[in-house]
Order: structure tokens, then sequence, then C-alpha cells
């Protein structure tokens, strides 16, 4: 089950947490990974530690060129994208009261409208080959919000949106389009929290603890399977049952 | 029958995976030969990368039957 050898995975945002588990996990069910990421040197890392079938494709994603241009190296480092997995995200807390137009854009650009890039720029050879997986980690907060991240949710909430319509638009092509949603992830995010804080967190989560990156990249592997091929513009909460969606 | 239309017609059969006899050139990819909305777009993507031609979204639109397909290629070509 969930047998990946000879897929190819694009992970954004490779060099975090959670996207260096879901591209450790994706590898070892034998696909070939392109690592993508900002911090080279944490990919270079990365993609040592894995051995065979790993490259590294950095890029800043809130430059449109580069967007592209990171599509283009992908597939000729891959020599074509099976599956997409758009988990690169960056936040920008603060009220609304205090948000600046920057703090918007910047989220909604790098969380939003280039996952949206690289699904058109990637969706054209998934549709020639009529197979493709595009999996977006979006956050229980696009759901249920959270005061100081009006940027984020909007983000997560557009990822999820734009899923169920890209979803119906490319199913009949043996396609699917679905989200995964992390709860309350221990990260580097969550590392600098204190024990009162991260206390505070886990009595708000029945299965009483914060989750792993690897619970996240197992959701991953399945939505990238043959077996999910019938799953398609779907969100998938992985939270401990913090929020019943 | 023009090389263009030869290859437009060969584009078309493979494609929507037609019998060639369907493939006249009044035929309607939609009506016709039962291509859906994606088709569509595919078949002019596969047009765009056959003659290396672009084919902006206002012609695009009005590309409805195969006739269509070659009158616009042989103009863009002429």
């Amino acid at each position: 089950m969930f047998d990946l050898t000879g897929k190819t995975a694009l992970v954004t945002g490779a060099s975090g947490g959670i996207g260096a588990a879901i591209a450790t996990a994706l590898h070892a069910k034998g696909a070939t990974v392109a690592l993508h990421g900002t911090k080279v040197e944490a990919l270079e890392k990365l993609a040592a530690s894995l051995g065979d079938r790993a490259k590294v494709v950095p890029a800043n994603l809130s430059d449109p060129a580069a967007v592209e241009q990171l599509a283009k190296e992908a597939e000729a480092a891959l020599g074509q994208v099976d599956i997409l997995v758009n988990n690169a995200g960056l936040t920008r807390d603060t009220l609304i009261l205090r948000m600046k137009d920057e703090d918007w854009q910047t989220v909604i650009d790098v969380n939003l409208t280039a996952a949206f890039r690289l699904s058109r720029a990637l969706v054209k050879g998934m549709m020639k080959r009529r197979f493709g997986r595009i999996i977006g980690i979006t956050s229980v907060v696009g759901v249920t919000g959270n005061p100081g991240q009006v940027n984020y949710a909007a983000s997560k909430a557009g990822l999820i949106g734009f899923s169920k319509a890209l979803a119906q638009e490319v199913a009949s092509r043996n396609i699917t389009v679905n989200c995964v949603a992390p709860g309350m992830i221990q990260t580097a995010m969550t590392d600098v929290l204190t024990d009162a804080q991260k206390e505070a967190m886990s009595s708000r989560i029945p299965a009483g603890r914060l989750g792993s990156a690897d619970d996240i990249a197992a959701g991953v592997v399945y939505l990238a399977s043959d077996e999910a091929a019938y799953v398609t513009g779907q969100t998938l909460h992985i939270n401990g049952g913090m929020a019943m969606i | 029958m023009s090389d263009i239309a030869e290859r437009v017609k060969k584009i078309v059969i493979e494609h929507l995976g037609v019998e060639e006899a369907k493939v006249t050139e009044t035929a309607s990819f939609i009506d016709d030969l039962g291509a859906d909305s994606l088709d569509t777009v595919e078949l002019v993507m596969a047009f765009e990368e056959e003659f290396g031609i672009e084919i902006p979204d206002d012609a695009a639109e009005k590309i409805l039957t195969v006739k269509d397909a070659i009158d616009f290629i042989q103009s863009k070509s002429a």
C-alpha cells in the first residue's frame, strides 16, 4: 500500500519541519523528490541525508518569475512532476489594526499565489500524462480562524477553495487536488513557546499533545498514493481532535 | 488537403480518440466529437505546440470546429 516507486514529487518549503518530514516520507515510499526552499544549506543537508533520488531546487516564492523558473527546474531535475506538495508558508501575525499592507501581501503571495502559479505550470504535464497529485498544506485556522492571523487564515482558507475548484477542473484527467490541514504541530515555530504556553495549547487538544511533523507527512503520503485515487477536493484535518469539521 | 489540415486532424484524432471518418472539416469539437471544455483547452495547447504559434484566449474561444482551427492556423502561418 501507498507505494510511490517511480513517482516524482516537488515539495515546497522542504527546509521547514513539516516540509522536511513530507519530503522524507515521500522519499521513503520510493519517490524521487525535489526539495524547494530558501535555506539552501538546510536543503543540501536534507538531500544528503536522503541520498539518491533527492534534488535541491531553491527559489523565492514571492517572485513570480522565480516561481515559473522553479516549475521548469523541478521538471528538468525530475524529468516530470507527478506530485506537487504546496507546503511553503509563512506568517506575519498581528492584529488587523496593526497589520500593514505588506504583512498581508507577503503572506498571500507565498502561501496562496505561489501555489496557484506552481499548480498552473505543473498541471499541464499532469494533464498530458493523465496522472497527478496536487496537495496543499493548509491549516486548521483556515477553517476556524484565529485572532492575529487574518492574513494567514485568509491564505489557508484560500488554498482550500482553490483546491476544490481545481479538483473539479482536472478530475477527469486522473489528477486529484486535496489539502492537509495540520492543527498544532511541534516544529521550530512552537519550540520557542514556554512550557506553560504549550500546556495551555495541549489542554485544548483532545489527544492531549501537539502533533508531530510525521503525523502530517503520513496524510500527504496517503493522498499522493494510488490508493487515494478517488479522493479529491477534500481537506484532511490532522489535529488530534482540536477541531472536528 | 493541405499539410496544416492533415496535422490538425491528426492531433484531433489522437487527442479525442475519435475515428478518422468523424473528423470532417465541419465537425464541432464539442457537439460532434464529444470534447468537453477541458479537451478544447488541451487541443488549443496542442495546436500551439505543433505549429509553434500562440493562440490568444479570444481567438481560442472562436475555434469550435476543425475548420476553425485550420483557418486560424493558416492565417497565422501565411
